[in-house]
């Protein structure tokens, strides 16, 4: 299959391509056999130039999944809880990693205190079906890891104002 | 949309490792016993019911310039007018309301740290209200799309 590459401002330099590319990128593939093809032509670039430069993001971290970007709650999730913690600061990166094991943790982070407004110091979001799920889900996770006495807040989300999870090429797009 | 087996297993499968080859939905039919027109024609479905936002990367933005998480409490009676002062900022990315005087939460980014700190002093002084700044020391478990728990959201 060739393709004649569209209109393209040929003073672009290699680097603005991969750039043009990155901002394509995070709107999607193009739902097309080769979409790398189709995004090559948008960006002056070959469509192996866009599989390396797309591997090698990946490889480097830079990508950290690559399918599809699920809506949860279109699918049924309509809890989600921040819940934070105020641990001992020798005790998160121990508690820390426990969570991650846990399935229904989807994100943990270690966070600065910010005194005397916020104590916390450890952050992970819940997900469930409805409040009380996620609920049942913070009373296992407390017990199991003996978390009963610790200080914490669940913050249940209540409304979202904007999610652009993933955006990369932040600047100037919004 | 109801979702058939077929269906839940592209979701299951591909959350996280789609191969990246020239002709990834061919691959991907090949695992599920499906063509590649079939499984482009399930994946618009999907689309087009919001079952899914889009089919590629999810970039690491906090590996490409700053990012940080903040928070305002906002009057209860003004949120959304704050909310939407905050998302009128460059690099806003998440906006939520959530239950705590602290009550609204989102992530600003910049290409670096120095534009994130003026930034947000400039979405200080705008909302005249102190942000709480909470930036990551350490990831455990960072967004990698969980498994879906069919039984539960069925």
């Amino acid at each position: 299959m060739s393709h004649m590459p569209r209109a393209i401002d040929t003073t672009l330099s290699h680097a603005q391509k991969l750039l043009m590319l990155r901002r394509r990128l995070e709107t999607g593939l193009p739902l097309c056999p080769r979409p790398y093809q189709a995004l090559a032509e948008e960006c002056g670039l070959t469509e192996e130039q866009v599989l390396d430069a797309t591997s090698e993001w990946q490889a480097d971290g830079l990508i950290k999944r690559m399918g599809l970007v699920v809506r949860h709650r279109t699918l049924g999730y309509r809890a989600n809880a921040m819940v934070v913690w105020n641990l001992p600061d020798e005790e998160v990166a121990t508690i820390g990693n426990a969570f991650a094991e846990e399935p229904f943790v989807t994100l943990c982070y270690q966070r600065p205190r910010q005194l005397p407004d916020w104590p916390y110091n450890l952050f992970c979001m819940i997900h469930g079906t409805d409040r009380e799920q996620v609920l049942e889900q913070l009373r296992q996770l407390r017990e199991r890891h003996g978390l009963e006495e610790t200080e914490h807040a669940v913050l249940f989300s209540r409304k979202a104002y904007r999610q652009c999870g993933g955006r990369y090429v932040g600047d100037g797009n919004t | 949309m109801q979702l058939d087996a077929t269906d839940r297993r592209l979701i299951d499968l591909y959350q996280r490792r789609m191969p990246v080859t020239s002709r990834p939905f061919l691959r991907m039919g090949e695992e599920l016993g499906l063509s590649e027109q079939e499984v482009i024609n399930r994946l618009e479905a999907l689309q087009a019911h919001q079952i899914i936002s889009r089919v590629g990367p999810v970039f690491e933005h906090s590996r490409a310039g700053a990012s940080l998480l903040a928070a305002v409490a906002a009057p209860q009676h003004e949120i959304d007018q704050v909310a939407d002062r905050i998302n009128h900022f460059p690099g806003i990315n998440h906006n939520y309301a959530r239950e705590h005087t602290f009550n609204l939460w989102f992530v600003m980014t910049a290409p670096d740290e120095r534009t994130l700190a003026t930034r947000l002093d400039e979405l200080e002084e705008t909302l005249a209200l102190p942000v709480l700044r909470l930036p990551m020391i350490e990831a455990y478990h960072i967004d990698l799309a969980f498994n879906i728990d069919w039984e539960a959201v069925s």
